[in-house]
């Protein structure tokens, strides 16, 4: 089922001083799986429990909410049909996993709910694909973080909604956990192919998991693309330095060589200040200066923990510290110590014009 | 956000019937007290109030209160200090003790001290040979309102410092603080509000007890006889406008109660807003 | 006292950081021996005087035992009436915001602030045949004063607070996902109340009605003035105590105050468990 909105705005607080999203509009295809992705305060969550229902839309402007063909706009959540996860779970604690993921189907109206016996069989189906089938008669508090948030799952997808939101659902729990449940979402989302929206502000995980990215800011949408679009072509500065680290270079530019200190690099940009940004695996080091780059630092720290190693610089031409990566075969020829000092040789830097959200100054190519 | 029970239908006919309910049954017999207090006017109520028997026992009252308050006070301090900021074998025993008085019927409070302290009590035997009469005289009436309110406010202390455990103390000794210096720079700056409700609570309790008191009393008008036991006189007298003279006195008391309380928790919510 | 007495049966490494702890535990243990131990000794010196035989005969006497069944009913009606009252009020009070609100909320208080006598009086001459409710009732048969009614009603007013007051906190805890999840999971109000929010809030309830049950076992100053106090009848356990008083029977009294005194610890002791076991469930643990 596709999901519509339009117009959608949000404000909070006494006269609605606090606005929460702008009038907004987005489109979602049937079988996607999106992720909302922003800082904590961006709107995300409110984003999708206006989605839900859980949340009404402001009256003025007048917006719209289509699920599929259907106008849900001024529907209660509860004849939504949708699919609720939440953060923190909310399993009934006093019911068993059973009964949690058997609770949609028994309070149905007498007339719509299905026999007893195919409940008992969807419900054992739901917590064998949920892989909790052995659980079925524990208590929500003795189970795990992740086998909770999986039956919480198995209770969302019960009714069969046609829309599966989900609110930060990895968020509470470890890493290796979080890791795990993300696949294997992935998997039951393709599997039974319903439409997803989910929250989170981790990055990896959004692009990870998503098939489009919504990214967000401040109740404003920043841009929808998918995870590779928006890795590589993020329509503004916001994007970008959400999407992962980011090393700045603040300078002054005069006849095509930007100045800052005792460092200098060759930038084909009219004169005047200028602040580039680059992200650690586009920072190369070498012993060396070349003719295109002098930009002297020191190494501060190393960890070589990963595929790549970590180095973290410092220079007193720098308001803030660099991250670059290094491959392990790069930092065993470098022999790279901390106090080491080295030359930055940027691979590609990114621009930003800080007046508009929208122009994108892409990258330009230097060497390397 | 929407919760369970949010329709304006549902919302009106439920706060409907709460302030129905609470205006019948709670609301109803208070200003039932004041009317009938006024209802010959002023000037009675004023008769009433200065009456000599009923300002004999005003001043039992205020005297029995002014001794249990400072008792009760040093008792739970104590006690609250001792089982929040210590760890020793029977804490928890001691913690279960101190709520025996809201287990026990006032009447049986009161019947206990008797046994023990009244003439055919071992105890009470001996005073009654030495002359010393306890029961039927107010060091009675004392120990029963002592029996009785002694839980308050160690119970609104205890939850209180618990919460707030002894980091600030701890660090207070290492800067060289000891002794009473500690307790009333450090600890008496954090409790305080619980300590004044616990006193309030203890207050509205001592004046207002009965059962316990009407035992061991024996109601010896201008003597014995504390305000609430005067109240009973008076109502079996017939003399209701005099009864309630005296028990408006006391439902001014519980509206102080209630007046702090609230206040103390509006104060509460607003340091916990700003915080 | 000296505190070093105290201190001698406990483990001497351990360093005690704050001061206070001899002089706190004298004075608590000194205080708790006194007030709260010793006149309990009273009872059982009297009650050791009689044989088994007397006991049970005291006890079980026909009017005692009509006593009784008038104190339980009573206090069981008004525990119940406490039970929907309590938690229609704790629901009012946490979920809506109206104006008047802490003006109600401050009132839930009255009754354990109210002196029992003056409850007890004006409750009576509410209820009486010429009072403002009595006059209302009487032309439609229903009588309150001087009848089982009336002691039901004075004994539901003293314990009001115990079933808000215990379900309030619950009520306020409880995280909006409960009832979100409710909602998305297409339960109507009524369902969602009865299956997911009343299952929550039960312990409390149980506790809140149980501890106002107990208190009103014990009630007296509220009850007796309407009361009625005929024998056989409207008689309440605490009054035949003080009878028994007034008639310098003592060991009479005694007998009965023991029964009174073991059912209420029973019944505290076994809220406790109930609600430790309880509480056990829904945070953990082995089932």
């Amino acid at each position: 089922m596709s999901i519509h909105l339009e117009n959608i705005a949000k404000h909070y607080g006494r006269g609605g001083q606090h606005q929460a999203l702008a009038p907004l509009d987005l489109d979602i295809r049937q079988g996607e799986l999106i992720g909302l992705l922003g800082p904590s305060g961006s709107g995300k969550t409110t984003l999708l429990r206006i989605i839900a229902g859980l949340e009404a839309p402001d009256r003025q402007p007048k917006g719209r909410i289509l699920f599929g063909e259907r106008d849900v706009t001024h529907l209660h959540v509860r004849d939504r049909r949708i699919g609720f996860v939440f953060q923190h779970y909310a399993l009934f604690r006093h019911m068993t996993v059973y009964d949690n993921v058997a609770f949609g189907l028994t309070v149905m109206p007498r007339r719509q709910r299905p026999p007893g016996s195919e409940i008992r069989a969807r419900v054992h189906r739901l917590l064998e694909m949920v892989q909790l089938e052995q659980l079925a008669n524990r208590y929500p508090a003795q189970l795990s973080g992740g086998q909770q948030q999986r039956v919480s799952l198995a209770r969302s997808l019960a009714l069969r909604p046609d829309v599966l939101l989900l609110d930060e659902p990895f968020g509470a729990l470890d890493a290796k956990v979080r890791q795990e449940l993300r696949r294997w979402l992935r998997h039951l989302h393709d599997e039974l192919n319903f439409t997803s929206v989910f929250v989170t502000h981790d990055q990896e995980e959004a692009l990870e998991l998503s098939d489009r990215v919504v990214v967000m800011s401040d109740g404003r949408i920043e841009q929808i693309d998918t995870p590779e679009a928006l890795y590589r072509a993020p329509s503004n500065r916001f994007v970008f330095e959400f999407l992962g680290d980011v090393n700045q270079l603040e300078g002054e530019v005069r006849d095509g060589v930007l100045t800052c200190g005792d460092a200098r690099l060759d930038v084909e940009l009219p004169d005047g200040p200028r602040n580039l940004l680059l992200r650690p695996h586009e920072v190369a080091l070498e012993a060396e200066p070349s003719e295109a780059a002098h930009l002297p630092v020191s190494v501060t720290a190393i960890s070589p923990v990963g595929a790549e190693v970590r180095v973290e610089l410092a220079a007193d031409w720098l308001p803030g510290p660099w991250l670059a990566t290094v491959r392990h075969a790069d930092f065993e020829r470098l022999a790279l110590t901390r106090g080491q000092r080295l030359f930055a040789h940027p691979r590609h830097w990114h621009r930003f014009t800080a007046a508009s959200h929208s122009e994108c100054h892409a990258t330009a190519p230097m060497a390397g | 956000m929407q919760r369970i029970g949010d329709s304006p239908g549902m919302r009106r006919l439920l706060i409907g019937m709460a302030v129905g309910l609470t205006a019948l049954f709670l609301l109803l017999p208070l200003v039932a007290i004041f009317a009938q207090a006024f209802a010959k006017g002023l000037g009675t109520f004023w008769g009433n109030i200065t009456d000599h028997y009923t300002l004999a026992a005003i001043g039992l009252t205020l005297f029995i209160t002014a001794l249990t308050i400072p008792v009760n006070l040093v008792f739970g301090v104590m006690l609250a200090w001792l089982v929040t900021r210590f760890q020793f074998p029977g804490r928890r025993l001691l913690q279960t003790l101190i709520d025996i008085p809201f287990a026990i019927s006032p009447v049986v409070a009161g019947l206990i001290y008797l046994l023990l302290y009244g003439r055919n009590g071992w105890i009470g035997g001996w005073l009654d040979a030495h002359d010393i009469q306890l029961m039927f005289a107010w060091p009675g009436i004392l120990m029963v309102t002592i029996f009785v309110t002694c839980p308050f406010v160690a119970r609104e202390l205890i939850p209180l410092m618990q919460a707030q455990g002894s980091r600030e103390e701890e660090a207070a000794v290492t800067l060289g603080a000891s002794g009473f210096t500690l307790f009333r720079r450090v600890t008496l700056p954090n409790i305080r509000w619980a300590l004044l409700y616990g006193v309030i609570l203890t207050n509205a309790r001592a004046v207002g007890e009965f059962g316990a008191v009407s035992v061991v009393s024996g109601s010896i008008r201008g003597e014995t006889n504390t305000l609430p036991l005067q109240v009973e006189l008076l109502y079996q007298d017939y003399n209701t406008v005099g009864a309630f003279a005296s028990a408006a006195l006391l439902a001014l008391i519980a509206l102080f109660t209630l007046a702090a309380k609230a206040g103390l928790e509006w104060r509460a919510s607003r340091r916990e807003a700003s915080a | 006292m000296k505190a070093s007495a105290f201190s001698l049966g406990l483990p001497k490494a351990r360093q005690r950081v704050l001061p206070g702890f001899g002089l706190s535990l004298g004075i608590s243990l000194t205080f708790v021996s006194l007030v709260l131990l010793l006149p309990l000794t009273g009872l059982v010196g009297q009650l050791s005087g009689l044989s088994w035989g007397e006991y049970w005969a005291i006890i079980t006497e026909g009017r005692v035992v009509a006593s009784y069944l008038t104190t339980i009913s009573a206090a069981a009606a008004g525990a119940l009436v406490n039970a929907v009252f309590g938690l229609l009020m704790a629901w009012v009070l946490v979920r809506y915001d109206f104006p008047g609100k802490r003006l109600l909320d401050a009132l839930m208080d009255l009754p354990f602030a109210l002196p029992t006598a003056v409850a007890g009086i004006t409750l009576a001459t509410l209820y009486s045949s010429n009072g403002w409710m009595g006059q209302v009732l009487a032309p439609l048969g229903v009588e309150v004063a001087y009848t089982w009614v009336g002691i039901a009603l004075a004994m539901a007013f003293t314990s009001i607070p115990f079933v808000v007051r215990t379900v309030q906190p619950v009520l306020e805890d409880l995280p909006g996902e409960v009832d979100e999840a409710a909602m998305t999971l297409g339960a109507r109000d009524g369902v969602a109340f009865r299956r997911v929010l009343l299952p929550h809030l039960w312990p409390a309830l149980v506790t809140g009605t149980g501890l106002a049950f107990v208190r009103s076992l014990g009630e007296f100053g509220a009850v007796i003035f309407i009361a009625g106090n005929m024998p056989y009848e409207t008689e309440i356990t605490s009054l035949m105590i003080f009878v028994k008083l007034q008639e310098y029977d003592y060991v009479g009294a005694s007998a009965i105050a023991s029964v009174v005194l073991a059912t209420s610890l029973l019944l505290l002791l076994a809220i406790n468990l109930w609600q430790g076991r309880f509480i056990r469930r829904l945070h953990g643990g082995s089932a």
